[in-house]
């Protein structure tokens, strides 16, 4: 059988959002934060480290991208630069 | 450590739809992610050197290891220690993005063990003196570098990704063995001539690393348009050398080979014919070394199944038990 694969994410300082950076093969979840921590900090690169199994993450098709994607782009009015206001108001 | 370019025959081009498209998102530097279209040979193409490269950095821990119980002192000892450490982690980065292309790690060991993959044939040379393992930081490491800047910016996201880390890492390696070097040099002149004895040996197979000359390297031009390479081999050897005669010379080594020159016209360092026969023969399996590194592996891995059938029975145990 092989060893599971689980996804590794690491917050690198406090504030930070916990990031992806790789994965790592382990029989369960002791061991594969252990290889997390050998393979992927090796320098101080995290305070804390996650994972997760790779087949418990649910991901969109590259093929839907358009249809999830592209209507935002048309969606100007979302963004405040469509707005004018009168440089007389300053700064808004 | 280090990938060498080995990559696959040209196949007919593709001319469907998809591959049209795959080819203009290349063209305009965007980044193949692993679930997007990608044509059948570009796969393969990359599981090969990513596997290959993946291979290379877990046998180069080898003829390094060699030395870590005889450094000359605790900080050498620390230092090689972590380098081989790295080496480990590299090839661990890189059969994560092998897999993110549909094969599994296992598979990849298999081909490995059996004989069928290979690997960076420099590894199959020995590690005789203290002073190798100063050399192969220097030169080795120095090479592998020049290799591995460039596929930074390779097309296929999760290659580039951890080729990003390894370069960060990689600079590290060189320094220290330069450093072994430099202490060898400006020692007793035994000492000196153990750092000129190690560089006449490995110099050769050092520029053997980038592999085939461009004119007889029959897959540069797929692996270009794809820009998964990004650098004809020739081009990069230039560049070593360029950056490493001058190494040299300051630590007052000479490099065994009569053609050695400054050309002042195009500012290059001119160097002598390479025996790519050596070469092929290292490759294909008849070099100093290549039986005892296997062995190596497959001891390894034959010692630790116990481990990992444990390790999953105790898991399997844990999940029945919750």
């Amino acid at each position: 059988m092989n060893t599971p694969l689980w996804e590794v994410f690491i917050r690198a300082r406090n504030g930070l959002a916990h990031r992806h950076v790789g994965s790592v093969h382990a029989a369960d979840p002791t061991m594969a934060l252990q290889a997390a921590r050998d393979v992927y900090t090796r320098r101080g690169e995290g305070l804390s480290v996650w994972v997760v199994p790779s087949n418990a993450i649910v991901a969109s098709d590259p093929a839907d991208r358009d249809m999830l994607f592209e209507p935002t782009g048309s969606k100007i009015y979302r963004h405040p630069t469509f707005y004018e206001i009168p440089e007389d108001v300053g700064h808004m | 450590m280090y990938s060498q370019a080995l990559n696959t025959k040209e196949t007919a081009a593709d001319t469907s739809p998809e591959a049209t498209r795959f080819q203009a998102r290349i063209d305009a530097e965007d980044r193949i992610e692993p679930n997007d279209w990608m044509p059948e040979a570009y796969r393969r193409t990359l599981i090969r050197q990513i596997s290959q490269h993946a291979h290379s950095e877990i046998v180069g821990m080898l003829p390094e290891g060699n030395w870590i119980t005889r450094a000359p002192s605790l900080r050498r000892k620390a230092a090689l220690l972590a380098k081989v450490q790295d080496e480990g982690g590299h090839g661990l980065y890189l059969y994560a993005a092998a897999e993110t292309l549909g094969v599994a790690r296992e598979e990849l060991t298999d081909q490995l063990l059996s004989g069928r993959a290979k690997y960076s044939s420099i590894f199959n040379y020995p590690t005789l003196t203290w002073a190798d393992i100063g050399t192969i930081g220097w030169l080795v490491d120095g090479a592998a570098i020049m290799n591995q800047i460039p596929l930074c910016r390779c097309s296929f996201g999760p290659y580039a990704r951890a080729m990003v880390r390894i370069c960060r890492e990689e600079s590290f390696h060189q320094r220290q063995g330069y450093e072994i070097v430099m202490t060898l040099c400006q020692g007793t002149p035994e000492q000196k001539a153990m750092a000129q004895d190690a560089l006449n040996r490995w110099w050769w197979p050092c520029l053997m690393m980038f592999g085939p000359p461009d004119g007889a390297s029959e897959h540069s031009d797929t692996s270009m348009r794809w820009k998964i390479k990004r650098f004809s081999n020739d081009g990069l050897r230039q560049k070593f050398v360029d950056a490493t005669v001058p190494q040299g010379r300051y630590l007052g080594l000479t490099f065994p080979d009569p053609d050695l020159r400054f050309d002042d016209e195009s500012g290059h360092w001119r160097f002598g014919p390479i025996d790519w026969d050596e070469f092929r023969r290292v490759l294909a399996g008849d070099g100093p070394c290549n039986r005892e590194r296997l062995e190596a592996r497959r001891k390894a891995h034959d010692d630790g199944a116990w481990v990992r059938e444990a390790a999953l029975a105790y898991a399997a145990k844990q999940r029945i038990a919750a």
